[in-house]
């Protein structure tokens, strides 16, 4: 079970980590997605199949390919001139180490840490279904609604402009 | 029948699952389960290899009869030893890698192709109590482990620095996300209709019998729409003739693979046709009762040689297909998929809905049969106005 996770962990670190490394954006996007596939492994871990499954359907194969595309489609495919450190680089750890003390101390305070966990459950698909379906119904038509408006936005604006005849 | 020959069939169907337990059972306690997966998993990769040997024969045979030429047939008897020399070859070739392409990329873009192909059998019945994990969310994991083949495709496409095999990878990843959409709306009603994402128990609520007749999910109208629809979407998923336009050789040469050359361009070949018999598969396990017999009085066959003869029949299919049918233009083919087929899905979606809650009797099946043959109808009357479909006249070819 540790050395499963420590093997994951690693795997994960190391990919986001590539990401934010790496010269070459489509690289960073790969590490990235390998950093995606090992949170999904950590959450086949934990038992939660359907999240890890969902977790490889939307990040790696949406979402990832969907970065591609972006960054194919905005700048050639060749390496990005900039410095691998920004200028702001120093404000960037600053704001980010303060995030995770906070964050660490919420999650310390709440006493979460101390308790003691239940015994695993597997998550099956039939509760998270009946949740969706029943308790969270109208959140989720809410998300619906919302992507449908978004997809109809993405058409309409790659949709052909109206040629001015003069 | 006695009842020991009941139980001489029985032995039979489930030989291969015996002698597994029995080679494991004398390892020690903690080895049994790593090495009967261990098993199992050299089982599958060896079958499957084994059954691309054989279709590629098939295929070239059969397109050969098709357009009136041969095919192999030299090598072994009527040619059938052509994918060990085939083997050879590429073993021998060279493997060339273009000086300005992305090594790293370049060489794992093969192996995730081939290592996603296989991992989705892993969810597959390929016979009674012959599945490798009976996954919870099984079919969800076969569509996830589906959807890292456009990653691979990608890769390939994009670490080969090359202006065609970009515009194939392009070509691919548009058309697999498009085809993706009705893949799995389409076996969703299935899945409405067993109440399970598991495999396993999709294949167990079909393999019972009224009379003689099995309870195929195919043999209801959502069911024969949905498996139809599933069908043509994994041929546009599988990258097959009349959809094959990411390889597109008249135009784009070879699409994303046209920088591989020797063994990895095997593993191209071997990585397409696994999915294309993993998605065959799964229309197997979702429409045609997996390993369950067409009727009842033929349970005796083995369940595994019932689930090898549908997935033959359907890869034959396949190779008819591909003869008789030309290449689609592009616009055609999204505008297929986002105007026909995801409506179509929908729609079997709500029939599907339907027929769970109207009683069961000839009036179900003649509301179910209207709900799905007049839109059809009218959907493709009216996506062919506007078009005009006449003779095409060549003023310098003829």
């Amino acid at each position: 079970m540790t050395v499963t996770f420590l093997i994951l962990a690693a795997l994960t670190l190391a990919g986001t980590v590539a990401a934010m490394a790496m010269r070459n954006l489509i690289h960073c996007v790969l590490a990235l997605t390998l950093g995606f596939a090992g949170l999904a492994a950590l959450y086949l871990l934990l038992g939660a199949q359907f999240v890890g499954f969902t977790q490889v359907l939307v990040y790696v194969g949406a979402v990832a390919i969907l970065a591609v595309f972006v960054i194919m489609m905005t700048q050639s495919a060749g390496p990005a001139m900039q410095p691998i450190f920004s200028s702001f680089w120093m404000t960037g750890s600053v704001v980010a180490a303060a995030v995770f003390v906070v964050l660490a101390w919420a999650i310390c305070r709440s006493g979460f840490a101390s308790q003691v966990l239940p015994p695993p459950v597997e998550a099956a698909v039939h509760p998270i279904g009946d949740a969706l379906m029943h308790g969270y119904v109208l959140p989720l038509e809410i998300m619906g609604l919302l992507l449908t408006a978004a997809m109809i936005g993405a058409v309409v604006l790659a949709m052909h402009e109206k040629r001015r005849t003069p | 029948m006695t009842l020991s020959m009941f139980q001489a069939i029985d032995q039979i169907d489930q030989i291969f699952v015996t002698s597994q337990h029995r080679l494991v059972s004398d390892l020690p306690a903690e080895f049994q389960s790593i090495s009967s997966a261990i098993l199992s998993v050299i089982a599958i990769v060896l079958v499957f290899a084994l059954l691309f040997a054989i279709t590629t024969v098939l295929e070239r045979k059969g397109l050969g009869r098709m357009q009136n030429r041969y095919g192999p047939n030299r090598v072994g008897p009527c040619g059938f030893f052509q994918p060990l020399a085939d083997g050879v070859k590429s073993l021998t070739k060279e493997d060339l890698v273009p000086r300005t392409a992305d090594q790293l990329v370049h060489f794992l873009a093969p192996v995730l192709l081939v290592m996603a192909a296989f991992l989705a059998y892993a969810v597959l019945p390929v016979g009674r109590n012959m599945v490798l994990v009976n996954l919870n969310a099984g079919v969800l994991y076969f569509f996830a482990v589906g959807s890292l083949v456009e990653l691979a495709v990608f890769m390939a496409g994009w670490s080969s620095r090359n202006k065609y095999s970009l515009l194939g990878a392009m070509r691919a990843i548009a058309q697999m996300i498009s085809y993706e959409v009705p893949l799995v709306l389409a076996s969703i009603v299935v899945i409405m209709a067993a109440g399970s994402l598991s495999t396993v128990s999709i294949v167990d609520m079909q393999a019972s019998y009224t009379g003689i007749w099995p309870h195929w999910f195919v043999f209801t109208p959502w069911g024969f729409a949905g498996f139809a629809l599933f069908m043509i979407a994994a041929t546009a998923e599988s990258n097959r003739s009349p959809f094959d336009l990411p390889e597109g050789e008249s135009e784009i040469i070879a699409g994303y693979y046209i920088e591989y050359s020797g063994f990895k361009f095997a593993l191209f070949f071997l990585g397409e046709y696994l999915g294309m018999f993993a998605t065959s598969a799964m229309a197997i396990t979702l429409f045609l009762g997996g390993w369950a017999a067409p009727f009842s009085f033929l349970t005796w066959i083995p369940s595994y040689l019932w689930f090898f003869a549908k997935l033959v029949l359907l890869i034959l299919i396949f190779i008819w297909i591909r003869g008789t049918l030309p290449r689609l233009r592009m616009d055609q083919l999204m505008s297929f998929a986002w105007q026909f087929m995801l409506p179509m899905t929908l729609l079997n979606l709500f029939v599907a809905g339907v027929w769970h809650f109207m009683p069961a009797g000839i009036v179900r099946w003649l509301v179910c049969i209207a709900l799905l043959v007049a839109p059809a109808i009218l959907l493709s009357r009216s996506l062919k106005q506007g078009k005009k479909f006449a003779v095409r006249h060549y003023r310098f070819a003829e």
